[in-house]
């Protein structure tokens, strides 16, 4: 897991990799809760690129820092998300409140 | 094809990860898509981790695996002998959670249920539930 801080964008950058389930949300929970209090970021983006493997924990997750941003007035967007952990997301219209970032062309 | 095979794990959360990866090597003798394996691995993911932190109320418990490859299907039934659900029902309902302080979706059923052929579950309040899912591996 990765966190990166832009300060002239005020953007939060947290970059997730392996299995997301129950047993790793875990410590990226406790992970992002401190950069979003640490940082109050304008924005953050939830990068997916490394993840092989996600449940239904991860919707609760995510969900759950989310409204921690939002208590500071965050906004909230998402990139690189496979196709496996999308059709999770899907199931419950995450996309609608935590936006997909526009895909970036791969250099 | 026709096997079998049985799993005993302890209801410790770090076993979600390997009872997942366990019941996926052995339907990999069906030789599923990366779709089918994904579809699998969610499911059995969800059903373990709901023994632990329902069944067992993330406690010391046992939870056992059953599968069977019975011609291009796999048959998985996951149990504890845990608390048990009062109202299957409302529990399969999408959204439904009984821990939203955990950060729980209330999602796993829904995804057992729509990634899997068949799916039931048994449940006796204070003796334990078990999960019985079917997949089929299209040729
Ligand atoms: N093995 C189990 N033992 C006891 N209760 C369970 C079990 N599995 C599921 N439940 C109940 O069903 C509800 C819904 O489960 P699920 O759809 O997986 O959502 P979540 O796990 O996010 O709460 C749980 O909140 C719990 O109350
Ligand atoms: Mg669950």
């Amino acid at each position: 897991m990765l966190v990166n801080y832009e300060e002239h964008t005020r953007t939060l950058v947290i970059s997730f990799d392996g299995e997301i389930d129950h047993h790793s949300c875990a410590s990226m929970a406790v992970i992002s809760d401190d950069a979003i209090k640490k940082y109050l970021p304008q924005k953050l983006i939830f990068d997916f690129r490394g993840v092989k493997f996600m449940d239904s924990a991860g919707i609760g997750m995510i969900i759950g820092r989310y409204k921690q941003l939002i208590r500071f007035g965050g906004k909230a967007e998402m990139q690189n998300v496979g196709d496996d952990v999308k059709r999770i997301f899907n199931m419950v219209g995450i996309f609608k409140i935590i936006p997909l970032a526009k895909e970036k062309e791969e250099v | 094809m026709d096997n079998e095979m049985k799993l005993e794990i302890r209801s410790k959360s770090c076993n979600e990860a390997f009872a997942r990866i366990v019941v996926a090597a052995f339907a990999s003798q069906l030789d599923p898509t990366l779709e089918e394996i994904a579809d699998i691995k969610t499911a059995v993911s969800e059903a373990v981790t709901n023994s632990i932190i329902h069944g067992y109320d993330s406690k010391d418990g046992v939870i056992h695996i059953n599968c069977k490859l019975i011609d291009s299907s796999i048959e998985i039934e996951i149990i504890d002998y845990g608390k048990g659900i009062e109202n299957i029902d409302v529990a399969k309902q999408p959204l439904y959670t009984s821990k939203p302080e955990l950060d729980r979706s209330g999602m796993g059923f829904t995804i057992m249920e729509s990634f899997m052929d068949f799916f039931s579950v048994e449940s006796i309040v204070g003796m334990g539930t078990k999960i019985k899912m079917r997949k089929e591996i299209k040729k």
